[in-house]
């Protein structure tokens, strides 16, 4: 490789993480523990769609101008989900969670890192037939304020309606699909009833600390954009969040095997990554 | 510097077709191959990731999927999973992702590949198989363009011929090889 290549490469890894300190510094949110791999790709890519000269043009530019750090909080968003997303995920909890969070008279769960909420109203609809729904509380969760705005709404383009059926149905789900939602020319609206015991807000898993006792934490895909030292972190969260006996739902190719607090579980559902934490001591 | 030392780690992208040309690919390196190979093979989402069944049973290299924060070794192929991209971190981990899709696919050989030349450079080798689309071209793109190697399937040769042939125009590619030719060239390093 040319030298001079080499030393772009290095100017470029120096930018993005002078990029990543100053929109911690400015705006507190805290990308400096994510993956560098997805960090970088991210940014270049906003960097070759912005037109900007350099990268640390772009440092300016998201110091001073709140719009295009929105745009790159919305680039370092993780926003692709879908509902029922991993089928055979909800169909463990459909067939091994559900029984234990039947013993409870109040269930409170928390979806962190929701983005735009298909997983949680996927959530919802197995709870409302499991005849839970109406005992149940979700926290909701998005360190995005935009992203977590769209979850609320939960209004889906309609085209996407094909694949969330086809998942639902794999997914154990024995009802019409589409009586869960109403349906206009262009999108898709959850049925407000679905909505009633769910609260949305932000929060942010690297700075913000545990808001409530629960029996469920739901965490899927989101672990995998942090590095170990973060993932442990989080984790420390969610332990400290779960009540003993409480549910931990991690995504498919994450697990706990290399966690700190791997002792304070036991594998329920260890293929679809759901563990219990212990009881105390 | 021998060429023996000098490339370290070997990309393969491949998609329609793929399963054959990677089980006459990998069959044909020398049992004592050790040289890390990591896969990304074009494969639906939901499907269970039989291709490491497949390839395992041919005895050379360990095939494995790819582990979050897994650290590369010597003598092991990783196949990315479905429905998950693979990243290549500076610190020679894997990063698995549920990014939109690139060139309509998720796992996206342009992903790979474009990560992996930032981090191997010129110890790096990419290979471009049969396939029906064109992901993968840039990413052999950048892997020449930081000192790396390129080698893609002859088109002739392969059982869909776009993929190979967008790699070939995309780029001054070091080697067009049929599959065979492909292992032995590998086996020489």
């Amino acid at each position: 490789m040319k030298k001079s290549q080499e030393e772009q490469l290095e100017i470029q890894d120096i930018e993005i993480r002078l990029l990543v300190q100053a929109i911690y510094e400015k705006y507190g949110y805290d990308f400096r523990n994510y993956s560098q791999a997805h960090i970088k790709r991210r940014i270049v890519n906003r960097f070759h769609l912005s037109g900007m000269s350099s990268i640390s043009q772009m440092i300016h530019e998201s110091l001073v101008n709140h719009k295009f750090v929105d745009q790159l909080l919305m680039d370092l968003s993780i926003n692709v989900t879908e509902m029922f997303r991993d089928p055979s995920f909800y169909k463990a909890i459909r067939v091994h969670v559900i029984p234990l969070l039947k013993t409870y008279p109040f269930i409170k769960i928390w979806h962190a890192g929701c983005s735009s909420g298909e997983e949680v109203y996927s959530m919802a609809i197995l709870l409302k037939e499991e005849g839970l729904y109406s005992r149940t509380q979700i926290y909701a969760t998005d360190f995005n304020p935009v992203i977590i705005k769209q979850a609320k709404d939960g209004i889906y383009p309609i085209s996407r309606m094909k694949e969330f059926t086809l998942n639902y149905q794999r997914a154990g789900g024995k009802a019409s699909f589409s009586d869960y939602y109403t349906a206009n020319y262009e999108s898709a609206k959850l049925l407000d009833s679905f909505k009633k015991n769910i609260v949305f807000a932000t929060h942010n898993l690297v700075t913000d600390s545990v808001f409530a006792e629960v029996h469920m934490v739901v965490c899927r895909n989101v672990l995998i954009y942090f590095d170990r030292k973060l993932q442990d972190k989080v984790i420390g969260l969610f332990a400290d969040s779960l009540a003993g006996g409480g549910v931990l739902c991690l995504g498919s190719k994450e697990n706990l095997q290399f966690s700190g607090y791997y002792n304070n579980f036991d594998g329920l559902v260890t293929g679809e990554r759901i563990y219990i934490k212990h009881y105390q001591e | 510097m021998t060429p023996a030392k000098k490339y370290k780690v070997i990309v393969i992208g491949s998609s329609a077709g793929g399963l054959n040309a990677l089980k006459t690919l990998l069959r044909n390196l020398d049992k004592g191959f050790r040289i890390p190979v990591i896969i990304v093979q074009h494969i639906s989402p939901d499907s269970e990731n039989y291709l490491i069944h497949i390839l395992n049973d041919l005895n050379r290299l360990k095939v494995k999927e790819a582990d979050e924060k897994e650290h590369l070794q010597p003598g092991y192929a990783y196949v990315a999973p479905p429905n998950y991209h693979l990243l290549i971190e500076p610190d020679q981990t894997f990063t698995l992702t549920i990014d939109e899709r690139v060139n309509y696919a998720r796992p996206s050989i342009d992903v790979l590949f474009e990560t992996a030349a930032e981090v191997f450079r010129e110890h790096l080798i990419g290979i471009i198989l049969t396939g029906a689309n064109n992901d993968g071209s840039h990413g052999l793109k950048r892997i020449k363009e930081l000192g790396g190697m390129a080698i893609v399937q002859d088109p002739e040769t392969a059982e869909v011929d776009s993929m190979p042939k967008a790699a070939v125009a995309a780029c001054a590619v070091d080697h067009v090889l049929s599959l065979e030719e492909i292992s032995a060239f590998l086996n020489k390093l």
